[in-house]
């Protein structure tokens, strides 16, 4: 008998906005319409619609949207009746004035994120969150990258802040099982009494599954996942298969499976046009720990300047680079480019 | 040569790196500095250097601005008091390098419209953020060559370089810097992106400048016009490198450039804070040569 089963668990869909990167931010409001719908009518209680970047992610560096988060939003809050929208915030390119445009769209929760050892850059958003009375979730991103101790420390800064809610993101599909539920363990045993703790896994080592229930194990109770996985490198945790897991391990989570394995086929893979699958340069973004929206930049600058994707990511990974720096990708294709003399 | 003697208001990170860049300058001689913890390092270290302190704030030291012909005040402490310092030095006609977000002075970008501030005799100019002075300059060398539709810039600066003040206000470098693309680098629209890395050893400051022109981009000219900027500002940072670029892809123009410090007090990598300073020395040195040939 597992240990988990009872348990609650909310599962938060990232097909909106993670699977923004999949597609270079180009959703239409039609897609919005009916994907927030499906979801809607599967009980998926929460759902993240912005640019893939969050709030004010639409820029040259991370590419333009079709739409502005604000009709994105606006139409998402528009198709639901019991799910809640939530909008992403990176502090360095979303602001406080983007964030109560949001809350006018609809949205409730704002999810603010910063790279794991950074968490106080998000002090006015998270203040500002709270005091206008949203629901907020500190996002620490590329966990991989702090250990257990430094993690609980970053999340301490965001709940003195206001924050509900703490999430260990695993941006670069890079953590296995054990550190998972060690690092979330570290979170709920230290916070669990006040906040909600939660993991957002990504697939390029195959293993955003197992991550995500070895977060359950580790005391989590939300978890991010996506229609088919619909997210950036080799995707998020396929929200359906996890859904059926957590159903044979008796974790509720009020999802009708037959419902969101139909929005998996019928809506997100068409969207999609290739299906999110682990190829050698999503898998290289795990295995180098790799921020994983990185992932399409990296392909369009090999291709650009003749040199190896794998090899830019596998150096990014090198150089430590943190989540939104894509301005290092052309600008390190230039410099190998240069060393092979092909410029 | 006869010096203008300055005050450096706030005893941080900020004001001691200003200070080793004033120590070195032929026309600025750094007479005062004001704190308000009589124990920080920077006013041992301006004590060291023989400068008059003071650790009650700028009430500390108002009454010797006359006697001690205090033209020039850089502020290097916080947005907030920036306004209400500004207001008692200006009582005696001091000049304000103001280096806090609270931008209550036109924005100073020395390559760009320092000469036009000396020329309408500014009181008080702003040296804007550390990011906005390593790419405004880059934009405005675009856009002086053809429109720019949109001017983008992203910041990079080592995690060790971002101050808590930098941190908790991280929406002001965003809405500043933008601000500026427009009003100083002469883009229509602008955005700025900031990110704080982590890594050991720390990376030094880099910068991206995306820029869409309005028509196809006249590459040559964009070149020649990159180049001479990149000169100009190497000036007073001589660590300020174009590492890529310009590269054109359709309308998009981008350059990529790397910031290293002198590493006066601040580490090297700490190319953000240390063109902050080296842009108020070289502005205020230019606003000094100006007084003293008014004098002459």
């Amino acid at each position: 008998m597992s240990s988990i089963r009872g348990k609650k668990v909310k599962i938060h869909d990232m097909s909106l906005r993670d699977g923004q990167h999949s597609i270079r931010h180009q959703f239409t409001l039609e897609q919005v319409e009916t994907m927030s719908k499906a979801l809607d009518a599967a009980g998926v209680p929460l759902i993240e619609v912005t640019h893939g970047d969050g709030l004010g992610g639409s820029s040259i560096n991370y590419g333009f949207g079709l739409h502005t988060d604000k009709e994105w939003m606006t139409k998402a809050v528009q198709s639901v009746e019991n799910t809640k929208v939530s909008a992403l915030l990176l502090p360095g390119i979303g602001t406080v004035p983007d964030m109560l445009e949001a809350v006018k769209c609809g949205v409730s929760i704002v999810r603010v994120a910063t790279h794991c050892t950074e968490a106080d850059v998000s002090q006015e958003h998270i203040e500002k969150a709270k005091e206008i009375g949203l629901s907020c979730v500190g996002f620490l991103m590329m966990s991989h990258m702090a250990n257990a101790e430094k993690l609980v420390e970053e999340a301490g800064k965001m709940i003195s802040y206001g924050a509900d809610c703490i999430y260990i993101t695993d941006s670069s599909g890079h953590m296995l099982p054990d550190e998972v539920r060690e690092k979330i363990s570290a979170i709920s045993k230290a916070y669990g009494d006040k906040v909600e703790v939660g993991f957002h896994g990504h697939n390029n080592m195959s293993m955003a599954v197992a991550n995500s229930v070895a977060a359950i194990e580790g005391g989590a109770n939300r978890i991010d996942a996506a229609l088919a996985g619909f997210g950036a490198g080799s995707g998020n945790c396929p929200l359906e298969v996890l859904v059926a897991v957590l159903n044979l391990m008796g974790v509720e989570t009020g999802i009708d499976i037959h419902a969101v394995q139909d929005a998996a086929e019928d809506i997100a893979l068409p969207i999609m046009g290739k299906p999110t699958r682990i190829s050698r340069d999503s898998l290289t973004l795990g295995y180098a720990g790799v921020y994983s929206s990185f992932l399409l930049f990296a392909r369009r600058a090999a291709e650009k300047y003749g040199v190896d994707s794998r090899a830019i990511l596998e150096e990014l990974g090198r150089r430590g680079t943190v989540g939104g720096q894509e301005d290092m990708i052309e600008d390190l294709a230039l410099d190998m480019a240069k060393a092979k003399g092909l410029i | 040569m006869k010096k203008i003697n300055c005050v450096l208001i706030g005893s941080g990170n900020i004001g001691t790196d200003l200070m080793y860049k004033l120590l070195r300058s032929e026309v600025l001689n750094p007479l005062w500095m004001v704190g308000i913890v009589e124990s920080s390092d920077g006013l041992k270290k301006a004590r060291e250097h023989g400068m008059k302190t003071t650790h009650l704030g700028i009430d500390g030291m108002l009454d010797f601005i006359e006697e001690d012909e205090v033209k020039i005040a850089f502020d290097a402490t916080a947005a907030q008091v920036h306004p209400i310092t500004n207001d008692k030095l200006k009582k005696y006609g001091v000049k304000m390098m103001d280096l806090t977000p609270a931008a209550i002075g036109p924005y100073c970008v020395p390559p760009v419209n320092l000469q036009k501030h000396i020329e309408a005799d500014e009181q008080n100019v702003n040296m804007v953020t550390c990011g906005g002075q390593a790419t405004i300059p880059m934009v405005n060398a675009i856009a002086s060559v053809q429109e720019v539709e949109y001017g983008e810039i992203i910041a990079t600066i080592a995690s060790k370089s971002a101050g808590p003040g930098t941190r908790i206000n991280i929406d002001e470098f965003t809405e500043t810097t933008s601000d500026a693309i427009v009003k100083v680098g002469g883009a229509k629209k602008g955005k700025a992106i900031i990110i704080l890395n982590p890594a050991e050893p720390p990376l030094m400051m880099r910068d991206t400048i995306h820029c869409l022109t309005t028509n196809t981009p006249d590459q040559e000219a964009i070149k020649k016009s990159v180049a001479q900027m990149a000169d100009k500002i190497r000036k007073y940072v001589p660590g300020y490198k174009v590492k890529n670029g310009p590269i054109f892809d359709g309308n998009r123009v981008s350059i990529y450039v790397e910031v290293e410090g002198l590493g006066d007090y601040l580490p090297k990598y700490a190319g953000n804070l240390d063109i902050m300073t080296a842009a108020a020395t070289y502005s205020a040195e230019k606003i000094a040569l100006k007084l003293l040939e008014k004098d002459a």
